[in-house]
């Protein structure tokens, strides 16, 4: 009862918020919190931590710039087009990588985002340096005009809810109850007769796919696929907000891209002091809230988050 | 000592060779570098019995039990379950043939509460484990089967409680049932009463006795007269190889078993 009412608060809450605040800014919490999302799956309830996700991210920002300028393609069918080439490629970096584990994993992880960054640096569709500028925005379905921010917003906002849906559906899956088994005893999961690096693998291609979508809608928002998307500074910055947020909990990623990406707005001023900021503010929150944001909040006992 | 260990026995007597087994591992060795863990031992397990491993310590039991289990991978040898080789599967392949193994660490999920153990375990055969698109409510009709094996263990009313907060003779009770949730042919006991206090070792081998009706156990124990009260069968290891192989009452008679426990390194 009083979740329903939580819920019932947040979509009222979601649908009026570009009245008060810009549109632009909601839209970009909104891609990132499916982002660290889809991150937190595989960290939070699988327990792997790659540090490559920007690939995925950023990848699925240039394919779906590519599709929808180049290829004239409507731009749901570009989002879909990057799903699609994110399955394969987690599939494919996915079975080599989660042969490793650890931190080795994570090497591999970060050595295929730093080729797939020189690969999009030198493609001849990217621009480069400059990013793939000039993304049109079709109409919603082929009739529903969104050029301005405003109207977008509540087709992301419809987007990032079905994705966060489905993660919320993996992650309290039969599937999911696997890979919260595997996390806690990988070789318990072995020893009773399943394939773990199978399940690994499926975690992995999900997260991929769910973090490309997530990267085509901020290419639709800023109609722009900017190089600094693929970039590992990204990948770490994924790491930063799932762990702020709260690790292995639903809701935790969602607060924490909302917490960096409002830091780095309102701080933007500051400059490289935004980034100082930034680190000081993880380091409390790692040393003395290990749980993170939705940990503390929990501990408050005013609200239990999952 | 070298030639103690060179004079191995031949478990069978010709007149026993039409027995049933289930379980044959035939000259398995395990070489670590330049150490044999294990070397050359051979071991027949008859279906339906328990089977104990013991010998003392570093004779190379837990080893044993991890290449039977394909954890550790083979140096030479062959294993046959239920008339299938079974030397070039995986572990997991190893565990769906129906070989399925507990450890000398209780093997748990700590953050999961008792009841996900199970259902995991039981989750195995139910298939449904890649589902991702599926609400957990598709596997609620594993509960009943995960509550009724809870039963027997005495945790029946510790369903929501995190494995990992048990106490640590109902953790080792825990991953018992879990292992027995897969319903294995034979099931294979690492020190199942390992660390145990003298509450918590009669409740074990209580369950140990009733879950071996109609499957075959071969467990590594230490406790004498838990071996001496359940076990069938017994082989003792001694420096990787085979020592001496017979019933409790052989074995316990046998004077090279007793020179290898009492002054075996004379």
């Amino acid at each position: 009862m009083r979740s329903s009412l939580i819920m019932a608060a947040l979509v009222v809450l979601a649908l009026a918020a570009p009245f008060a605040v810009y549109p632009v800014l909601l839209m970009t919490i909104l891609c990132f919190a499916l982002f660290a999302a889809s991150f937190n799956l595989l960290l939070g309830y699988v327990g792997l931590l790659s540090f490559g996700h920007a690939m995925f991210f950023g990848g699925g920002a240039y394919i779906t710039g590519y599709l929808v300028r180049d290829l004239k393609w409507p731009m749901e069918l570009g989002l879909v087009g990057a799903v699609v080439v994110a399955l394969i490629a987690g599939l494919f970096l996915g079975t080599i990588a989660i042969r490793r584990q650890g931190i080795y994993f994570a090497m591999i992880t970060l050595a295929f985002s730093q080729m797939i960054y020189f690969i999009f640096l030198q493609a001849p569709f990217t621009g480069g340096e400059n990013g793939l500028q000039g993304i049109p925005r079709t109409p919603l379905l082929g009739i529903l005009p969104v050029e301005t921010a405003f109207s977008f917003y509540y087709a992301v906002l419809v987007a990032v809810g079905l994705g966060l849906l489905l993660i919320y559906r993996i992650v309290y899956s039969p599937f999911g109850e696997l890979l919260r088994a595997i996390r806690d005893n990988a070789v318990r999961v072995d020893s009773l007769g399943f394939d773990v690096n199978r399940h690994k693998i499926l975690a992995f291609t999900l997260s991929a796919a769910l973090a490309a979508f997530a990267g085509g809608l901020k290419a639709l928002v800023f109609q722009f696929a900017p190089l600094a998307d693929v970039s590992w500074t990204v990948s770490g910055e994924v790491i930063l907000m799932t762990l702020l947020g709260g690790l292995g909990t639903f809701s935790g990623p969602l607060f924490g891209a909302a917490i960096i990406i409002l830091l780095n707005d309102t701080l933007s001023s500051a400059g490289e002091w935004a980034l100082v900021l930034q680190g000081v503010i993880f380091l409390i929150v790692l040393v003395f809230f290990r749980t993170g944001f939705v940990g503390l909040l929990s501990r408050t006992k005013i609200i239990k988050l999952v | 000592m070298m030639a103690q260990a060179a004079q191995q026995t031949q478990p069978d007597t010709p007149g026993r060779e039409a027995e049933d087994y289930v379980l044959v591992a035939d000259g398995i060795s395990k070489q670590f570098g330049g150490f044999k863990a294990v070397d050359t031992v051979t071991l027949k397990v008859r279906r339906g019995s328990i089977h104990a491993l013991i010998g003392p310590n570093g004779a190379g039991k837990t080893t044993c039990f991890n290449l039977l289990t394909k954890t550790l991978s083979l140096t030479s040898g062959s294993i046959v379950l239920n008339g299938r080789d079974i030397s070039h599967l995986t572990s997991s392949q190893v565990a769906r043939c129906g070989l399925v193994r507990s450890f000398q660490i209780s093997a748990i999920f700590p953050k999961m509460t008792v009841l996900e153990n199970m259902r995991v375990a039981l989750q195995r055969k139910a298939g449904r484990s890649y589902r991702f698109w599926q609400p957990l409510s598709t596997i609620a009709s594993l509960d009943a089967e995960a509550k009724h094996l809870l039963s027997r263990v005495q945790l029946a009313d510790s369903h929501d409680t995190l494995a990992g907060t048990l106490s640590y003779g109902k953790k080792r009770a825990l991953e018992i049932v879990t292992t027995l949730a897969l319903n294995p042919e034979v099931m294979l006991l690492d020190e199942p009463t390992a660390g145990m206090g003298h509450e918590d070792i009669e409740p074990i081998t209580e369950l140990i006795r009733d879950s071996a009706k109609g499957r075959t156990v071969l467990m590594v124990e230490h406790n004498m007269s838990i071996v001496a009260g359940i076990c069938d069968r017994i082989t003792v290891l001694q420096h990787g190889k085979t020592l001496a192989e017979g019933s409790y009452e052989a074995i316990s008679a046998d004077e090279r078993v007793i020179s290898a426990y009492i002054g075996g390194n004379a």
